[in-house]
């Protein structure tokens, strides 16, 4: 049971795709101006990474090897279509703010990255808990950089005011950085940072040396 | 080359997986359509009643809708037509050869390239008569097209409320046409001067000085959202205008429609 749980937790921050692998970027930038969109979108995430490696590691056996980036872009494209849907007759507003980064999911590289790396050499109840894994890994920091982006650009949480603004007669003046997507960059640095300041054996090696002044005027 | 990777194990595969993953897509896309419709027009009533102004949070969004009457006008006209297509849908309608027309340069201020020859408007009535008329207007700001509902009081001139339902503005800057203390300022708001239906509304550069002549046809402008705001102003000048609503206003106030 003991390999279910590292599977699990694992990719939340020791193997974490965004920070040591930084897969799946580019949506992290785009739904993260506000908590309820990131939530939703790591729920989505969640759930295609989760039954994407779940099939692929049903039928990898049969999976011919010159095909299977094809046969696992199938699998994740018809679970994407299928979120969508379940979106957009459950949760329209949400899906609304989405738009189009639901139907991106199927580019998500963690998504391709785990069916590839996970499913294809795993069973599939513990490709499932990689897919779970994986995508909480997501989801953390994407509920991180959201919670930052909404608190001090729009000065409210899921939508409700926390930080009383100028417009409405309050005292925040909100920074209207964070609501732009450049902002993630800097808070997914600063998650990175963080992280690799807990875990340091993530910290790449510098892959050359600075070699010393050996020009005599300028030393 | 071991078994799997034959070439008929590879079409038997690929086969098999497309049939299943179309089976999986269609019967979600089919059994979920029934409430996505409902989704989308709840949706539309609710901005079309948050554009007259109207809200009673003790009511359904189906419940306060019963004031609203649709009725669809043909614009070149200006008078109200039954001859619509069953659901019919303006957004697809501009583009249909039959019943939508491309606007050339010179009149399309609006940007929006093509117009549907007929559009859907949402009357309020009362025992006295017309109480709101609410039209759907759109036009092209910056980054994207604006989709809203300007709404009028009953003298067809002084505007009720404007709000747009969909756009892609930045967030902060041209987003802004969403905060409600902006929207504030377009409630009694005139479109047209004393005479004719030459359409006078539009935001200005910085904030409207209320003692200054024309201040009634003017709204704040947005600040960094110099593009957004044109756009704004265009698409009310465009759909209040002669191409637009206008001849449609007109025969509503002389009573002829």
């Amino acid at each position: 049971m003991s390999a279910a749980k590292d599977v699990l937790t694992h990719p939340v921050a020791k193997n974490n795709p965004i920070a040591l692998q930084i897969l799946g970027v580019c949506s992290a930038l785009a739904v993260t101006s506000n908590l309820n969109t990131a939530l939703v979108m790591t729920m989505a995430v969640i759930a295609v990474t989760a039954f994407s490696n779940l099939f692929v590691s049903l039928i990898r056996e049969h999976i011919p090897s010159n095909i299977r980036i094809i046969c696992q872009m199938t699998i994740i494209a018809s679970l994407v279509i299928v979120v969508d849907q379940i979106l957009k007759a459950f949760a329209y507003d949400v899906s609304k703010q989405l738009s189009v980064f639901v139907g991106l999911i199927i580019t998500n590289c963690i998504v391709m990255g785990r069916a590839e790396a996970f499913a294809m050499q795993n069973p599939p109840g513990i490709s499932f808990m990689d897919g779970i894994g994986n995508g909480l890994g997501y989801g953390v920091v994407l509920i991180f950089v959201g919670f930052f982006r909404e608190l001090l650009g729009a000065g409210s949480l899921f939508g409700i005011e926390i930080l009383p603004l100028i417009n409405n007669g309050g005292w925040y003046q909100a920074n209207g950085l964070l609501l732009l997507p450049p902002s993630a960059f800097f808070l997914i640095g600063i998650f990175i940072w963080i992280i690799r300041t807990w875990d340091p054996s993530q910290v790449e090696a510098p892959e050359f040396e600075m070699a010393p002044n050996t020009k005599k005027e300028a030393a | 080359m071991s078994a799997k990777d034959t070439t008929r194990q590879t079409v038997i595969v690929a086969t098999l997986l497309c049939v299943v993953c179309s089976v999986v897509v269609s019967a979600a896309a089919v059994l979920l359509k029934p409430l996505q419709v409902a989704n989308k027009d709840l949706d539309r009533k609710s901005n079309i009643l948050a554009a007259a102004g109207i809200s009673d949070s003790s009511k359904s969004v189906d419940e306060l809708f019963t004031q609203i009457t649709t009725k669809y006008v043909d614009l070149e006209t200006g008078k109200f037509t039954t001859d619509v297509p069953a659901k019919y849908d303006a957004k697809k309608a501009a583009k249909d050869p039959q019943l939508g027309q491309a606007l050339t340069k010179d009149v399309d201020i609006a940007s929006i390239k093509y117009q549907a020859k007929v559009m859907p408007v949402y009357l309020v009535e009362n025992k006295d008569g017309i109480e709101k008329v609410i039209l759907p207007v759109h036009g092209y700001g910056l980054w994207s097209t604006l989709y809203g509902f300007l709404a009028l009081e009953g003298d067809l001139n002084t505007v009720v409320g404007l709000g747009f339902y969909s756009h892609a503005e930045t967030p902060g800057l041209g987003g802004e046409v969403d905060n409600p203390a902006w929207k504030a300022l377009w409630p009694g708001k005139k479109v047209y001067g004393a005479e004719g239906m030459e359409p006078k509304l539009g935001l200005i550069k910085g904030s409207v000085d209320p003692s200054a002549p024309g201040a009634e046809h003017q709204i704040d402008g947005l600040s960094g959202a110099t593009l957004t705001a044109n756009g704004v102003t265009n698409l009310v000048q465009f759909w209040m205008g002669k191409n637009g609503y206008a001849p449609f206003l007109a025969n509503l106030k002389a009573g002829e429609v």
